[in-house]
């Protein structure tokens, strides 16, 4: 049986011109990039290559770009880097459906005494950007507000609050790990601190990250050592897949167009088909602003995790925020912010598209989905047959 | 990605007796959407209370619906009273096990059961009357429902009646109760560690019961809210009589009154001191847009 993968906010498959890049830093060249050899230097060359790719990615100068571990680690490093600089302000801000990487953070922060506000969303999982201005004030550290949400692909106006966050005097940090790659971004035109990037989100392999942080940012760094990343993140780089991120940051600037078109297209050929054919469902999130390859779909009076299995029988991978399928007892936190009713939360199921996706396996989902859907429903006590 | 076995992947895949018997003798209905998952059975009974037709709807995930079917498979041609001895145990080995994780569906299937046989037993004037107090608010388990499990799967650690029933699954406001349930049924046999220590502080200087305090609401209380959008902020301590004001969405919330006995003295009683009591600092509610929330 064949796979088909509509995932790929979850992970990404690692492209082909990534793996040949990587291959030979696992292999023969394993030196290390801080040596005094031409054998180390060589690879550390590779490197800066990486740095300048990732860097033409986004807008940024190279020197403000530190590779970390993982969208994670880049998140972790931001907040907690920037609040110990603080000076004494004790309050962040951040959103209700960021990923738990930064929520997650932040709620231990408030455990440990810091302030927390959390700001809401509208039922489209729009940010409410009054609440955003009025919960900023002299005492705010940082404000952390994600590029795209990984759930619905609603996209923030993450510029305008930068801009606004900026003129408070604030450190801004935007977790744009589901944004970079899939969307534009031109960080010297924008007044953002610091942005996480995750490498396996772009088809880049796991295991490693960009933390950006703007000339002249202060952060304290959170792994202590060596001298990598100009002190700003010791430990021993990971090669081979800095430079896998590189080159994957590089095709992501070829393929931009192609995401935004191609890809769009067929995103849009699947939700209109799966809407049509399948009756009580509908789009979760802003269908006006948001990420081009990501649908998030609820059937209601069904659950996500029998609705996956039963597509996985298919060979078709996807995602739901039903309770189920996190091994928690509780469907998504973003739905349950936009106020998505429990009975389609629990039956809600997310298609994110890559450029390696085809017209063929976008009909072929199409196509299995109503069957999947109507079988559930007919053992489903809230349907009356 | 769960690990089913082949077995509940089979009942999952092609369930067994599906459907709703319009005249049945003895309705079951179990769960909710808000619950995430759902049952409802109804069996027919011959002239010797044998149970001749079963049918049972899900609304839930692989191992619900497995379940669900796999129980119908059992109770067909039992009489009521071997039904009844049926157990959740029964179901999940007859599906070569479940998920621990995964255990609350079994314990649905067993729920369903004998919710139609207790219909079944009202309408003929028999029924056990099943009384309880609600422990978990998120998920609405009563003590009577969490000591069932416990006694029955001789479950000795909150994780495992979490699994079991999905009590304490959602905020977790309701874990010190659910732990104080154990200890009384497993005695020395309880797997308790995160239980409050049993003695309160003798005697606390103004400091050291400030700083409890917010301790309590930062770990005990506060998660409770934040679950439904809610905060807490201490305002002050004065002898016995301590100030919050309520944020967020309990601001305005209409339970806000209990939740500030029920939860936030009951805590704070409980962690702190048996002296204290709470009063809300009212003018201190800034106005704050309400959002929809169905939870």
């Amino acid at each position: 049986m064949t796979t088909i993968y509509m995932d790929n906010n979850a992970t990404t498959k690692v492209a082909d011109e990534v793996i040949e890049e990587m291959m030979p830093y696992f292999g023969e060249l394993y030196g290390n990039p801080s040596s005094m050899h031409t054998f180390g230097g060589q690879v550390g060359k590779k490197i800066v290559q990486a740095r300048q790719r990732v860097a033409s990615l986004i807008g940024c100068q190279p020197e403000e770009i530190i590779f970390t571990s993982c969208g994670t680690e880049s998140d972790n490093t931001a907040i907690r880097g920037a609040l110990s600089l603080s000076g004494g302000k004790r309050k962040i801000v951040t959103t209700r459906v960021e990923h738990p990487a930064v929520i997650g953070t932040c709620r231990k922060l408030e455990n440990e005494g810091y302030m927390l506000v959390e700001i809401g969303v509208d039922k489209n999982g729009n940010l409410d950007m009054d609440e955003l201005r009025d919960s900023i004030d002299d005492n705010t550290a940082i404000v952390s507000i994600m590029h795209a949400n990984n759930e619905t692909g609603v996209i923030f106006p993450i510029h305008e609050i930068a801009e606004f966050v900026k003129s408070k005097g604030v450190m801004f940090h935007t977790d744009a790990v589901q944004a970079v790659g899939k969307i534009p971004i031109n960080l010297a035109e924008s007044a953002i601190d610091l942005l996480s990037i995750s490498g396996h989100k772009l088809h880049a392999p796991k295991g490693v990250g960009v933390l950006y942080a703007r000339k002249g940012t202060r952060i304290s760094p959170f792994m202590l050592g060596g001298h990598q990343e100009s002190g700003k993140r010791a430990g021993t780089e990971n090669v081979p897949g800095i430079i896998a991120l590189g080159k994957a940051c590089q095709l992501a600037g070829d393929n931009m167009d192609e995401e935004n078109t191609r890809v769009k297209n067929l995103r849009d050929r699947l939700e209109k088909a799966i809407l049509t054919a399948c009756p009580d469902s509908f789009v979760n999130g802003n269908t006006d602003n948001r990420l081009p390859n990501t649908s998030n779909i609820s059937f209601e009076y069904i659950e996500g995790e029998a609705i996956l299995l039963m597509m996985n029988k298919f060979g078709i991978c996807a995602s739901s925020g039903s309770a189920c399928t996190s091994g928690s007892l509780e469907p998504s936190h973003v739905l349950r912010a936009m106020g998505v009713p429990f009975t389609a939360a629990h039956g809600s199921i997310r298609f994110s598209l890559s450029r390696y996706n085809t017209e063929q396996e976008v009909d072929f989902v199409a196509e299995k989905m109503p069957p999947v859907v109507n079988r559930l429903r007919q053992l489903s006590p809230f349907v009356k047959s | 990605m769960w690990d089913y076995t082949d077995k509940v992947m089979e009942h999952f895949m092609n369930p067994r007796n599906v459907g709703f018997i319009e005249d049945a003798d003895g309705v079951g209905e179990v769960g909710s959407l808000a619950c995430g998952d759902a049952l409802t059975l109804t069996f027919k009974l011959d002239k010797g209370e044998k149970i001749v037709d079963v049918k049972f709807k899900t609304f839930g995930c692989a191992s619900a619906v497995a379940s669900s079917s796999v129980l119908t498979e059992i109770v067909k041609g039992m009489t009521l009273d071997e039904a009844e001895k049926v157990t959740n145990q029964d179901i999940a080995e007859r599906l070569g096990g479940l998920p621990e994780q995964k255990m609350h569906c079994s314990v649905m299937g067993q729920e369903a059961l004998e919710a139609a046989i207790a219909n079944y037993r009202g309408k003929n004037g028999t029924a056990a009357v099943k009384v309880g107090n609600i422990v978990c608010t998120c998920f609405g388990v009563t003590d009577v429902e969490i000591k069932k499990v416990i006694h029955e799967n001789d479950l000795t650690t909150v994780e495992q009646v979490t699994n079991y029933c999905k009590a304490g699954g959602g905020c977790g406001g309701c874990v010190g109760q659910i732990e104080k349930i154990i200890e009384e049924i497993q005695g020395a046999k309880a797997e308790t560690k995160h239980a409050p220590p049993k003695t309160k502080p003798a005697k606390l200087t103004n400091i050291q019961k400030i700083q409890l305090i917010q301790q309590t609401i930062n770990e005990q209380i506060r998660p409770a809210l934040k679950a439904d959008g809610g905060d807490i902020d201490l305002i002050d301590v004065e002898g016995n009589k301590v100030i919050v004001a309520f944020r967020g969405m309990c601001a305005q919330c209409k339970m806000a009154e209990v939740t500030m006995k029920d939860v936030v003295e009951a805590r704070l009683k409980e962690f702190v001191s048996d002296d204290l009591f709470v009063e809300e600092q009212k003018d201190s509610v800034k106005p704050h847009t309400h959002r929809e929330d169905n939870s």
